[in-house]
C-alpha cells in the first residue's frame, strides 16, 4: 500500500511539474531546446517510474506505530522552531534547548538531558566559534 | 614517467605542516565517524563540508581533510562490526559475518589488527590504481563533447541504482526527484526563473549542501528517534576484551592471497559507475567464500572472511575516486558528496581538472598515501581509543550530530529559510529511506542536473536543434548502450548479484 501511495504521489508530482514547466516564460532569445524541454523530460521520467511503482509495489515497510510517528512529527516541529528562534534568541540558548529536547526524546533521563543539551551547545560554541572562528547566530546577550 | 613526477610534485604540496595536520585530523575524525553506528562516510563528510567551507579552507586542504575522513571512515566501520556485530557503516556489513564470531572466540584484537592491515593493503594499492588509471581515463574524456557528456550523465544515473538494486523504478524515481530539484531557480542560459513560484529565496535554486546535509544527516536522527529503545539503537562494547593487537605471522600468510584478490576486485567494483564500497566488500567476500572456503569455516570466525571484505571496501573507496576526479561523475554516495565539495569551491572535476588544477589532484593523491599510513598507525596500536568512543550512547551523539548539521548550514548563509529547507529534506530523506528509495541518485540529480541540461542544450545548439546529434558518435552510442544494459541488467539478473542481507541494511547509511 505504501508503495502505491508513493507511486500515486509521484505521478501527481510529475503532472504538476510538467504543467509548471509548460508555464515557464520563454525569453525572446533562446537556444533550440529552450528552458522547458529538459524539465518536461524529467517529468516524464518521474511519471513513468511512478507508474511502475504503482503497478508493481514492493513489500510493505515497517512503519512505526502512531506514537512514534507523532514523536517524529513533534521533533520536526521543534527543529522548525529552532530555525526561527536562532536569530532571535541566539545560538547558545536555542541550541541548548533543542539539543536537550532531542537527547531527552532519544531516551536520556530529563535532568541528564538538560545537562547534555547545555554541554553540547557550549561545546559547539567553544570549538566552532571561539577556537575556529565560525560566526554563529548572535542573540540579545551576544552569544 | 610524467605520472610519477606529478606525484612527486603532489607530495611536495601535501607535505606541509598545515596539510599534514588536516590529514591527521581527518583520519582521526573519519575513523570515529566510521566506527559509530549511525554515522557513515557519506553523512560524516556531508556534515563536515559546510564547516570546511565556512572556515574558508582553500581547495586542496579542504579536499585533503574530507578525503582523509572518507578513507578513515572505511577503516573505522570495521571496529563496531567486529566488537558489537553492528556495522558502523554499510560497507562494513560483510565484516560482521566473520569478525564478530572471531571476537566471540576471544580473538577481537587479532581481528581488529588483521582487518586494519587488510584495509591498509586495499587502500594502498587502490591509490596506486588511481594514480595510473585516472590519467588514462582523462585521455579518453578529452575526446568527449557535450553530446558524450550528456550520455555519460545518463549512464551515471542508469547504473547508480547499482547491480544489486532491488527496484530500478525507485532508483529512477529518485534520480528524477533530484534532477527536478536541480531545475528550481533561474535558468542559466536564458535567465528565466523556473519552479520558483515567485519566492525570492528560490531564485538561486536549492543549495545542494542544504539538500545533502538534510537527506543524509538529519534523516539519520529521525531513524534513531524511531528506533529508540530497540536493539538497533544501542550498542555495548564494555564487555569485549581486546586481547593481543598483533596478528600472528601464520594468519597473515594465510590471508595474503585473499587480500590480493579482494583488492583487485574491490578496486574494479569501485571504478565502475554505480557501485560503491558496499559492493566491493560484498563481491570480495562472496568470491573468497566460493574460492577458498573448502572446510565451511566462513561465517564462524575465519580470518580470511575478515580480510576479504575489508581489503575490498577500502580498495573500492580508492577506485570510486577515479571516475569522480577524471570524469566528474561520481560512482558512489560519498564521492557524490565529495563532488559537492568541489563544486562548492568552484572547481569542476573532469579531464580539465588535471590540467588546470594539477595541484589539487596530485596534492590530494599524495595526501591519500600519507593518510593511509597514518590510519594504519592509528588503527592498530591505538584502536582501543576508538573502542572507547563507541561507548558514547546515541542519545548524546545524535543531538550533537543534528546541531552540528544546523551550525554548518547556518554558517554558510545565515538564513532561516535554508534551515527550514534542510529540515524538509531531513523528513523527505527519512520517508524515502523507509520506502527503500535510494538517496544517492537524489543527491546526484541535485548536483549534476544543471550540468546535464547545459550539455544537452549545448549539443543541440551546435547541431541546430537536430536530436540525432545525441547518438552521432561511436563514443556516445557506446555510452548509451552501457547505460541501457546497466539499467536493465539488475532487473534481469539482479537476483544473482544481490547481497542477501538483513533488512536493516537498507536503512543503513549509504557509502
Amino acid at each position: 500500500m505504501s508503495d502505491r501511495i508513493l507511486g500515486g504521489m509521484g505521478l501527481l508530482l510529475a503532472i504538476f511539474f510538467i504543467w509548471q514547466a509548460t508555464l515557464i516564460q520563454e525569453s525572446f532569445i533562446s537556444d533550440p531546446v529552450g528552458p522547458k524541454t529538459f524539465p518536461i523530460i524529467i517529468g516524464v521520467l518521474v511519471a513513468v517510474s511512478s507508474l511502475a511503482i504503482l503497478f508493481k509495489p514492493d513489500d510493505e515497510p515497517e512503519w512505526p506505530d502512531f506514537s512514534r510517528l507523532f514523536e517524529v512529527g513533534l521533533t520536526v516541529a521543534v527543529m522548525i522552531a529552532y530555525a526561527y528562534a536562532l536569530p532571535v534568541a541566539g545560538f547558545v540558548v536555542s541550541t541548548a534547548v533543542t539539543a536537550g529536547y532531542l537527547s531527552w526524546r532519544l531516551g536520556t533521563p530529563p535532568l541528564k538531558a538538560v545537562i547534555a543539551g547545555v554541554a553540547i551547545s557550549v561545546g559547539i560554541y567553544v570549538i566552532f566559534h571561539l577556537v575556529l572562528g565560525l560566526s554563529l547566530a548572535r542573540g540579545p546577550w551576544g552569544f | 614517467m610524467d605520472t610519477l613526477s606529478a606525484l612527486a610534485h603532489g607530495f611536495s604540496i601535501a607535505l606541509t605542516f598545515e596539510n599534514l595536520g588536516l590529514a591527521l585530523i581527518g583520519c582521526f575524525l573519519g575513523t570515529i565517524i566510521g566506527a559509530l553506528p549511525g554515522l557513515g562516510p557519506s553523512n560524516g563528510v556531508a556534515i563536515l563540508i559546510p564547516l570546511a567551507f565556512t572556515l574558508g579552507l582553500p581547495a586542496t586542504p579542504a579536499l585533503i581533510l574530507l578525503t582523509s575522513v572518507y578513507y578513515g571512515a572505511m577503516y573505522g566501520g570495521r571496529i563496531s562490526s567486529i566488537l558489537l556485530n553492528i556495522p558502523g557503516d554499510e560497507p562494513a556489513l560483510m565484516t560482521t559475518l566473520d569478525g564478530y564470531p572471531m571476537a566471540k572466540k576471544g580473538m577481537a584484537g587479532e581481528a581488529l589488527a588483521l582487518s586494519g592491515i587488510a584495509s591498509f593493503v586495499g587502500a594502498f594499492f587502490a591509490t596506486w590504481g588511481l594514480v595510473f588509471l585516472a590519467p588514462q581515463l582523462v585521455k579518453v574524456a578529452l575526446l568527449f563533447g557535450p553530446a558524450e557528456y550528456f550520455a555519460l550523465f545518463a549512464l551515471a544515473f542508469a547504473t547508480l541504482g547499482g547491480i544489486a538494486s532491488k527496484n530500478q523504478a525507485k532508483a529512477a524515481l529518485a534520480a528524477g526527484l533530484g534532477l527536478g530539484i536541480a531545475m528550481i531557480g533561474v535558468d542559466g542560459q536564458t535567465g528565466v526563473p523556473r519552479f520558483s513560484f515567485g519566492e525570492v529565496h528560490l531564485y538561486d535554486g536549492i543549495d545542494f549542501l542544504v539538500a545533502i546535509v538534510g537527506l543524509f544527516a538529519l534523516s539519520e536522527v529521525f531513524i534513531f528517534l524511531e528506533h529508540r529503545g530497540t536493539e538497533k539503537a544501542t550498542g555495548d562494547a564494555s564487555g569485549v576484551k581486546l586481547g593481543r593487537l598483533t596478528p600472528p605471522m601464520s594468519m597473515l600468510k594465510q590471508t595474503t592471497p585473499t587480500m590480493a584478490r579482494s583488492t583487485v576486485l574491490g578496486f574494479l567494483a569501485g571504478v565502475l559507475p554505480g557501485a560503491g564500497a558496499s559492493l566491493g566488500s560484498f563481491i570480495s567476500y562472496s568470491v573468497e567464500k566460493r574460492l577458498v572456503d573448502k572446510e565451511g569455516t566462513f561465517g564462524t570466525g575465519d580470518p580470511r572472511g575478515v580480510a576479504a571484505p575489508e581489503a575490498g571496501n577500502n580498495a573500492a573507496a580508492g577506485g570510486a575516486l577515479v571516475p569522480m576526479l577524471a570524469l566528474g561523475v561520481p560512482g558512489s554516495g560519498t564521492t557524490a558528496v565529495l563532488l559537492a565539495m568541489l563544486l562548492a569551491l568552484n572547481i569542476t572535476p573532469g579531464p580539465l581538472l588535471f590540467t588546470n588544477n594539477p595541484d589539487v589532484v596530485w596534492g590530494l593523491i599524495a595526501a591519500l598515501f600519507i593518510g593511509n599510513l597514518m590510519l594504519l598507525v592509528m588503527n592498530i596500536p591505538m584502536v582501543s581509543l576508538f573502542v572507547r568512543v563507541l561507548l558514547v550512547p546515541p542519545r548524546y551523539l545524535m543531538p550533537a550530530v543534528a546541531m552540528i548539521s544546523f551550525v554548518g548550514i547556518y554558517g554558510i548563509s545565515g538564513s532561516t529559510f535554508d534551515l527550514l529547507v534542510m529540515v524538509l529534506f531531513g523528513v523527505l530523506g527519512w520517508i524515502l529511506r523507509k520506502l527503500e528509495v535510494p538517496l544517492v541518485p537524489v543527491i546526484l540529480g541535485v548536483l549534476l542536473g544543471n550540468q546535464m541540461e547545459a550539455n544537452l542544450r549545448r549539443a543541440m545548439t551546435i547541431s541546430d536543434g537536430d536530436w540525432s546529434t545525441l547518438v552521432a558518435s561511436p563514443l556516445s552510442i557506446g555510452l548509451w548502450l552501457f547505460a541501457f544494459f546497466g539499467f536493465i541488467l539488475p532487473i534481469v539478473g539482479g537476483r544473482f548479484f544481490r547481497p542477501k542481507l538483513p533488512r536493516m541494511a537498507s536503512e543503513a547509511d549509504p557509502d
